[in-house]
């Protein structure tokens, strides 16, 4: 069977996604491309072809001889400074490197942006967005990036932007496999053209600190245990992705690690407007309830459960490890 | 054939540098005769980081790298802890080495197996009687190796999942520790992930007890290792050292610099200092950013970073790179393993160092002892956790002040130089280690450490001419995504 070729390019980003993808278990990502009979043409971190080897590959590309599956960008793509795209010129030639990243977008059957740099422009686009950074079909929450927002490939998929800062190595994997497959459909893509094998969940799911959620038992310290969401900025309740189903390094996420979620798998996560670890509040109240929930209600059942809060809950939220057990009435250590 | 005038030629895109880099070079008499490495991806951290909240910075600048993410984390940490004046606590502190251990270990593996041992299965090696093996083992992304490494680094990283959620790009690093308090039982998970990647590193890397590597005192023990383990990859790779003189590749002028590796109680790991030809301090007053040679608005003097500024400005015609020239009391310094190990004193290294200076082979020896030298000191610090100890304590943002943080990353030197005012950042500076080894020339046209080491290199029309650059480029692990950020 022939195989599916990709070529994988780093723009303006930080490479924590390539970095990421090696991370993948059970198998590997070397061993995982090769069960799906993905060929990985040219990749910055893992080829040994450098410059000319690479260029040569390139023009092959882009000359038609040699078809390009998928395109995948990790990075920002980087218009700066006024449009020239000095920012960032491919090595080894004066081009910029916007111009090679929209002639492969035209030579591949697909494009994937791999990260919320390749994706929105993400991390890079902060502040000011010196770098005049932008994503390849978005910029931030606005359709239209690199290639217009009605631009499709030739088999009317638009970017597929596997966002996330970095992506989780099994959402590159696995939508690399279903694409070679020829399993995914535009029906499979959220609105802002992510798959939604993993954005129909929301952080939250599968979460360790539920319980202390229900209970409105919050943690106001940085190891405390309580749920993060009423005083340390956690997004998880509205952020979209299954980090607490699928786990990170074996058994990790970030509200495991007692950090809270910055929603990164989503548009302009990285301008919150307010400090990322401290929840905006309005006369006490956290603003950005779940989206989906009258604010009302949300408020009624917090008070209510507030009110109900068990003991153990209470203390434990406040402490760095479980002072009351379940079924103890009193602390332990 | 032979060439009258020198010649100029570019080369790029070079790979398995994470990020981006061209090399400008001048041949003259079939030899390199001056080089000038240019960085060429221009992002802005500097700028994105004016005006935010303190804190912020610890969300922002892991992003800058994310083969160095944890490195960031805990500089900008650091900054921010001392414009505080705030001490991590000791739980904090031995998880913070912990985690930062486990990215360099990583990284050190991800050098040698992926980045730079590749090479040597190139086809301009065909001749080489080691060859067909190395090919089997090393060659990229198909070599043997990749089969036993993958699983493991990826096993060993585990530790990022339990101490800090995630690898890369974490929030656990805090001021004032870290945010994920460790329970008994988890000690002894941690000791198993630890234990389990030791066995790795001593049955596939060495050969032999991490102990044994660690004690290797002169080029001498290291040849007789050598010759007692042959079938191991770390001794593959000293073979071929010595075949193709690595030894005599890519040298600098000896000048090494660390800010001190890993802190244990009033100490590090592995001690800070400079070195030209003997041990001296090292007092971070001294460093100064030149921007003579860079794309970068300069209307002044080399400036110590807390006063810097990285304005970019690609109309500079003096300027070759978005890199700017640190240098350290204007001198030009080397930083990586290769420079810890001298400076703290490793008797293997600097034995190798007393005889053949800082070239590729002693670059990519450092880098393995220190696998050697980390595993141990990290089963200690999990000992040392105390379960029910504080790992993390709060203080608030001064109003008015200003911090730095210095770390040891994989590859060499990092440093955070953090102004306070308002309680916003006036000014953020970060000088990377890529940036000290491949930075441009100063106002005095000094060239950086890179641009040195390639001088004097043979340039014949061959392609083994074109693998040696590619030796001596990634012998210092460089990272580009750092180097300009």
């Amino acid at each position: 069977m022939k195989p599916f070729n990709i070529l994988w390019i780093q723009s303006g980003g930080c490479g924590g996604c390539s970095i990421s993808v090696l991370n993948a278990e059970l198998p590997d990502f070397f061993s995982s491309l090769k069960h799906n009979n993905i060929n990985l043409l040219w990749h910055p971190s893992f080829s040994e072809a450098c410059g000319q080897d690479f260029l040569a590959l390139l023009e092959k590309i882009e000359s038609g001889q040699l078809l390009l599956d998928a395109f995948c960008l990790e990075g920002s793509v980087m218009m700066g400074p006024q449009g020239s795209g000095r920012f960032h010129l491919l090595s080894g030639t004066r081009r910029p490197m916007f111009d090679v990243i929209k002639s492969l977008t035209e030579k591949a059957r697909h494009t994937l942006a791999i990260g919320s740099c390749a994706a929105f422009g993400g991390i890079t686009m902060s502040g000011p967005n010196p770098g005049e950074a932008t994503g390849l079909q978005f910029e931030g929450q606005i359709a239209g990036g690199l290639l217009e927002s009605s631009w499709l490939d030739t088999s009317r998929l638009p970017v597929i932007n596997i966002a996330g800062c970095p992506v989780h190595p099994n959402w590159v994997i696995e939508t690399l496999s279903q694409l070679a497959q020829g399993e995914i459909n535009p029906a499979q893509l959220d609105s802002f053209n992510r798959p939604r094998s993993y954005t129909k969940h929301l952080v939250h799911h599968g979460c360790p600190r539920n319980e202390y959620y229900e209970f409105k038992a919050s943690a106001k310290r940085p190891t405390d245990l309580g749920c993060m969401m009423e005083n340390r900025g956690c997004l998880g309740t509205q952020a979209r992705a299954d980090c607490n189903i699928r786990l990170w390094n074996g058994e990790g996420s970030c509200l495991r690690g007692g950090f809270t979620c910055i929603n990164c798998t989503a548009p302009e996560f990285e301008e919150p407007g307010h400090c990322f670890t401290e929840t905006p509040k309005i006369a006490g109240i956290p603003i950005g309830l779940p989206t989906d929930m009258p604010k009302a209600w949300f408020v009624a059942l917090s008070s209510l459960a507030k009110a109900a809060t068990p003991k153990r809950l209470k203390v434990n939220s406040e402490s760095d490890h479980i002072r009351i057990s379940p079924g103890m009435h009193e602390e332990e250590t | 054939m032979t060439e009258k005038s020198p010649t100029r030629r570019i080369l790029g895109p070079f790979n398995r540098v994470e990020g981006d880099l061209e090399v400008n070079i001048e041949v003259d008499q079939q030899k390199i005769s001056r080089a000038w490495v240019n960085a060429p991806l221009f992002r802005g951290y500097e700028q994105i980081l004016h005006g935010k909240d303190p804190r912020d910075s610890l969300i922002y600048t892991p992003r800058i790298c994310g083969i160095c993410s944890v490195s960031q984390s805990v500089a900008a940490a650091q900054a921010i802890a001392s414009a505080q004046g705030l001490k991590p606590t000791q739980n904090g502190q031995l998880a913070t080495n912990l985690i930062l251990a486990a990215e360099n270990l990583a990284d050190h593996l991800t050098h040698f197996y992926l980045f730079f041992m590749p090479d040597f299965a190139r086809e301009c090696y065909r001749d080489k009687a080691w060859f067909n093996d190395i090919t089997f083992r090393f060659k990229a992304q198909t070599g043997s190796s990749t089969r036993d490494v993958l699983p493991a680094r990826a096993a060993f990283l585990h530790m990022t999942g339990i101490l800090a959620g995630k690898w890369p790009h974490s929030l656990a690093l805090q001021p004032g520790g870290t945010t994920r308090p460790v329970e008994s039982l988890e000690r002894i998970r941690l000791l198993g992930t630890i234990t389990a990647f030791r066995h790795f590193l001593q049955e596939v890397l060495f050969g032999a007890e991490l102990e044994q590597v660690a004690a290797l005192s002169s080029e001498e023990d290291l040849l007789q290792f050598v010759d007692q383990h042959n079938q191991h990859d770390f001794a593959q790779f000293i073979s071929i050292a010595q075949d193709l003189n690595l030894n005599r590749q890519g040298k600098t002028n000896g000048n090494f610099m660390s800010y001190g590796a890993y802190p244990e109680d009033d100490h590090f790991l592995f001690n800070a200092g400079t070195w030209h030809q003997q041990l001296q301090t090292f007092n971070p007053d001294d460093i100064r950013e030149d921007i003579s040679h860079s794309w970068v608005n300069s209307i002044a003097s080399p400036k110590h970073p807390f006063q810097g500024s990285t304005i970019p400005d690609s109309d500079e015609t003096s300027g070759y790179s978005w890199c700017k020239a640190p240098r350290l009391n204007q001198q030009v310094m080397e930083v990586g393993a290769i420079s810890r190990q001298v400076i703290s004193g490793h008797p293997l290294i600097r034995d190798l160092v007393d005889k053949t200076g800082a070239n590729v082979q002693n670059r990519v020896i450092s880098r393995l002892l220190e696998l050697a030298l980390v595993i141990p000191a990290m089963e200690q610090w999990v000992k040392q956790i105390q379960p029910g100890q504080d790992f993390c304590q709060e203080s608030i943002i001064p109003r008015e002040a200003q911090g730095a943080g210095l770390v040891e990353a994989a590859r060499g030197s990092l440093g955070h130089w953090l102004r306070i005012k308002n309680g916003r950042i006036l000014n953020y500076q970060i000088i990377a280690p890529t940036t000290w080894n491949f930075s441009p020339r100063d106002s005095s046209e000094q060239p950086g450490a890179l641009e040195l080491a390639l001088q004097g290199t043979e340039m014949g029309d061959d392609q083994s001419s074109a693998a040696m650059i590619q030796h001596i480029i990634r012998s210092f692990d460089p990272c580009m995504v750092c180097t300009v950020h």
